[in-house]
Parts: C-alpha cells; structure tokens; sequence
C-alpha cells in the first residue's frame, strides 16, 4: 500500500494530513463534470428545434424567405427579407415569439422538475408537486370567470391571476407543512402539497361548474396547456422569472448530488441541507408558477426530460440540471411543433401532446424505481 | 483532541444522553459501548453536531454552534451506522463529496480537492473503483468509500458509529485494522461505537459504558470489562478471557438451555 497521507503536526501542534498535493495523482481523477461537448449537443438541438418552430407553421412561406428573414435581423449581416408584411408579421409577431416561449418554458419545467427529483429524493417528483398546478388553476379560473370580456383581447391579466394563484397555493403548502418541531421534512411538504392542491381543485372546479359553457371552454382550453401567442408580452413577463430561477437551480447544482446521501450526512460534511432544500424549492416553485402563468398546465415535461438526460449522461446532477434546462427547451419547442403539424391547420392541446408522450414514460420509470427499490 | 463536557441530549422531550464526559486525545482512539438504547449513536451525533445538546464538546479546543456546519466538517468526519449510498452515483463522486466545507459552497472542488481524494483513494485502495457505481460495490467496498469520504474532510476527530454492523468478521476486521492504522499515521482522535465487545476492546485506549443514556465506566479495556460489569450493564452471562490485544468476552449459554439441547 502506498502511503499518500503521513502524520504531521500543524504550529498549533494540530495532526493533520500532510498536504502533498504535488505528489498526489489528483490528475487521474475524474469526477463528473459538464462536457463541452454536452453544452454543443444542447445548444445544437434547442437551435434546430427553434429554427424548425420557426420555419413551419399554419400558413405555408416559402421556407428561403423565413430564413431570409431571419436573417435580416442579425447585425452586420446585410440580408433582405423577402417577406411582405404579413408574412413577417406571421414569422416576427407568432411564430418566433411561440418558438421562444416554448423555449422558456420547457427549459423551465424540464430544470424544475430535475430539481425537485433531487430535493425530494423521489424519481417521480415533477414542477407541480407542491400545488402550483392546482393554484394556477384557481387563479385562471377566476380570472376567466369573473374577469371583464374585455380583457381576453388585450394584454391578459389571466397569467397574473394564474401566477398569483400557483404562489398563493406553494405558500400555503409551506406554512401547512411546516413540522411542528422543526425544518419541513420532504414528506410533510409533499403531503401538504397533495392536500392544498386537493383543496384549490375543489375550488376551482366549483366556480367553474357554476358558469356556462363558453366560459367553461376557455378554462379548460387554459388547463390543457398552449404556447399560442400574438406578440412578445408572454415572453417578456416571464423571462426574469425563468432566468432568475434556471440562475439559482444552475448554482445548486452540487448541492443536489450532496442532498442525494440524506440530510444527517450532507450537515456531516457542512452542506446545510435544509437551507439548500428551501433555496431549490422556492427557485424552482417560483420560475415554474410564472411558466404556467403563460402556458397553462403542461404535464410530464419535468419527467421525460430529466429522466431521459439520467439515462443518457449519467445521475450527477452537474449535468442533469444544465442539461435539462437547453433539452426541455427543444423539447417543448417540438412538441408544440407536433402539436400545430398533427391535425393541421387545426391545434392539438400541447398538454395533450406531452401527456401522450410522458403517460408511458411515466410507466418505465415507475417500474425502474420500484426495480431498483 | 475531542472534549466532551456534561453533555446531554433530550430528544421529544425524553433525555437520551445525560451528563456525559470524556476526552479523546491526539491518536487515541475511545470506544464507546453500551447496551441497546443507552444513547450511544445519539452522543456521536452530538459530537458531530447532528442533535442538539446542551454542555460543551470542544473540537480541537473550539466550540462550534449549531450554524457552523462547514468549519465544524473541518474539525470532526462522521462515519454513520446505516449510510446512504445513491446507487448510482461513482465512487469519486462520492468521496468528494466529503470535499463539500473545504471548497466555494457552490463551486466546484479545487486541483487540492481532487489530489487530497485521490490519496485517500489510493490508501484505501479504492483507486481501481473510482470510476465505478456504489451499487456494484461489495458491502466492504462500500464501507471504504464511506470511511473514504469522511477521511477526505481531514479532520482531526474521526467518529464512527458501528461503522461494521453490515460487515462479514473479515471485511469488518479490515476496516477497522484500516482506521487503526490512519489513527496511528495521522494522529486522529478516534471516537467509534461497536457492538462487539472484545472487538471493541483491541482496538480503543478507552472505553466508555452508556447506560439509560450516563456515562457508566470509563477506563482501560480489562478494566472496564469484567464479568460483573458484563453482566451489570448488559445483563448478560459472560466469561471473560486474556487475549492477545485485549480481554476476550465470550457469551455463556445458560445451563437451562444447554440441559435442553443435550436432553433431545
């Protein structure tokens, strides 16, 4: 056996190991860490899938003449764009806005969901787990319901209302789910979530079963999930959120490996794992309730992406967090691709085009996770 | 240099730990024992600072609050009775972890990082394993690794708390003759819980005897485990024999039960 750490003693008359870190083959070691080339592969398909988002769509241009426009808008690159108004109009004011919201919110479901696997130690965990669904879906209703007509045209206060809900409904699973005698552990936060969602559905469904039927059609055209949109107003109100929130879960991303040893272990080695739980789940919480603001509810994005990073890239969250952000982003962007191009010109419900594809997802994982259990 | 001064522990309101004493000086190693319940782990967790106790446990002469995580990781290394290993995660990974209070808290492990866990590989002969999941490990491999990861915060103060329940005799022998052998090289102060007895008393300088959660006895091995005190503290029949390294406590059958086995 080689001897690498020799007894010594410090001034203070303390033992220590001997820090010989230049005879030590610290090089040989190869701890998980992102790849460039995992960044390029990401960055390579988010593009794609943008640029794909951008070239399609309901009304047929000539694909040259999209590229042409795009292309006019980049600096120093003196292209023309051989669109009319209306044409630019469709790619600048419908399709490029929806392709980039697409891209903010998937990237912000898929990292949420990453996340809360790795807080709540459980596989199956997704954005919605502690009731932002549920509460979002209160605040919509009401705003749909009781919300003058007027404003379903102009700039919507329903992804306000939509907002304030998923925080009000999180903010009510923390104080319900506090222990009595200390930190939230994950189960009583994850049982609080379950009752205040139970909760905010019931109510929910209750104003809404009492409107008539247009109204009912609305909410639930909001509930199944869409990414249309005339202009940059979605985009602009939730990218601060999305970006504050990816900021926080990327700077965590260490913490969740160390998370992933227990509590008493992780404070055994100095991580505070209660103050890293909270940061994670309120970032994670808060970046997600603005998603669904302006999305409505788009299921199993935080399942299939993170689980299918895992699989490809290995557990360590170094990768999984970065990565699910630039992957759940093309994700999402193509499903909504596959959502207009389907049944064309008519649109499928984009949370119906994720359940399809995340539903038997969900299976393999659930059998994994009970496999490996 | 561990001190640990009239230190209890109450935890929901019932007092596990109560009043308890002792001292660990550079390269000893305390043993502590004690029947079921008598507050063994609890006192270890203390001396981490994993429940809170009231009384002193001096690291290195300092005190740490409750808040002080990270300078306190650097003070004393924690091996627990029961760790949990992600499954999947690979053997480097893992001990870095153990790197966590020595770098930026959210940034990555430093070039001293890496070369401090790749000694600590290689002295325990995990290098050839570094790349592999905990999942494919044997249970003794495991126990490397979690002894691995406490032994890369280069702490003064090493605890371990039965640190070879999960173990065959041999994988336990290692590991301990392991941790024995860093005690003496690198003059930790060793604090460990064991079950058994007459492992217990080759490898401390001391013992401890927790019971009902007090400090019972604490002195040299073949001072400490005598018939009586066997008897006394764990209600068992034993017959205590001279050993090579320390007193051999050996269980007795009772005489009602081996009059039955011969009878059929």
């Amino acid at each position: 056996m080689t001897l690498t750490a020799r007894p010594g003693l410090d001034r203070a008359g303390t033992p220590h190991l001997r820090k010989a870190e230049a005879a030590l083959p610290g090089r040989e070691l190869f701890p998980t860490r992102l790849r460039a080339w995992h960044i390029a592969a990401g960055v390579l398909f988010l593009l794609c899938s943008l640029l794909a988002s951008v070239l399609v769509g309901p009304y047929h241009l000539p694909p040259a003449q999209v590229l042409a426009a795009l292309a006019s808008k980049i600096p120093l690159l003196h292209v023309r764009s051989g669109l009319g108004a209306l044409g630019n109009a469709d790619v600048w004011q419908i399709r490029a806005p929806s392709a980039v919201l697409g891209g903010l919110v998937g990237a912000m479901l898929a990292v949420a969901g990453a996340s809360y696997q790795g807080v709540f130690a459980n596989p199956l965990a997704d954005p919605y787990l502690l009731g932002v669904a549920a509460g979002a879906g209160l605040g919509a209703t009401v705003a749909i319901v009781y919300g003058p007509a007027a404003w379903a045209s102009s700039l919507s206060p329903l992804p306000i209302a939509a907002f304030v809900g998923a925080v009000a409904a999180v903010a009510a699973t923390f104080t319900l789910g506090r222990s009595r005698n200390g930190p939230r552990s994950p189960a009583s936060l994850v049982l609080a979530g379950v009752a205040v969602a139970a909760f905010f559905t019931a109510v929910q469904t209750f104003i809404a079963q009492r409107q008539n039927s247009g109204d009912l059609e609305v909410v639930y055209n909001w509930i199944l999930g869409g990414l249309s949109t005339a202009g940059w107003a979605p985009v602009e109100l939730i990218a601060p959120y999305v970006a504050v929130s990816a900021a926080v879960l990327l700077a965590c991303r260490r913490l969740l490996d160390a998370l992933s040893v227990g509590d008493e272990e992780a404070s055994s080695f100095g991580v505070h794992a209660d103050r890293a739980r909270l940061v994670v789940v309120v970032a994670a919480t808060l970046g997600t309730a603005a998603a669904v603001s302006v999305s409505g509810l788009i299921g199993f994005v935080g399942i299939i992406v993170p689980h299918t990073i895992r699989l490809l890239a290995g557990p360590s969250y170094r990768r999984i967090i970065p990565l699910s952000l630039l992957f759940g982003a093309g994700f999402l962007v193509l499903a909504n691709l596959a959502a207009g191009a389907v049944l064309s010109p008519e649109q499928i419900p984009l949370g119906v085009v994720t359940a399809f594809l995340g539903a038997p997802f969900f299976l393999v994982v659930l059998r994994q996770s009970r496999r490996m259990g | 240099m561990l001190e640990v001064d009239d230190v209890s522990v109450a935890l929901g309101g019932t007092t596990v730990v109560s009043h308890v004493s002792a001292r660990v000086p550079h390269g000893a190693w305390l043993g502590v024992v004690g029947p079921n319940g008598a507050g063994k782990s609890t006192l270890l967790r203390a001396v981490v600072g994993l429940v809170r106790y009231e009384g002193h446990i001096r690291l290195g002469g300092r005190e740490y609050g409750p808040g002080e995580l990270r300078a306190r990781a650097c003070a004393v290394a924690y091996v627990p009775q029961r760790p949990l290993l992600p499954r999947s995660m690979n053997v480097t990974d893992y001990v870095l972890l153990g790197r966590s209070a020595h770098h930026s808290y959210l940034g990555p492990e430093t070039a001293r990082d890496l070369s401090v866990t790749a000694g600590v590989l290689e002295r325990l002969e995990l290098s050839r394993l570094a790349r592999r999941a905990l999942g494919e490990l044997s249970g003794g491999e495991q126990q490397r690794a979690v002894l691995a990861r406490a032994l890369v915060q280069e702490a003064p103060v090493l605890v371990m708390d039965e640190p070879t329940t999960s173990l065959d005799i041999g994988h336990a022998q290692l590991v301990l003759e392991l941790a024995d052998q860093l005690r003496r090289d690198n003059g930790l102060s060793v604090l460990c819980s064991l079950h058994d007895l007459t492992v217990a008393a080759q490898f401390a300088d001391d013992l401890l005897v927790l019971s009902g959660g007090r400090a019972a006895l604490l002195g040299k091995p073949a001072e400490v485990l005598t018939e009586a005190n066997v008897k006394r503290f764990f209600g068992a029949s034993v017959e205590v024999l001279p050993g090579l390294a320390g007193p051999v406590v050996s269980p007795i059958r009772h005489a009602s039960s081996l009059e039955v086995t011969r009878a059929t």
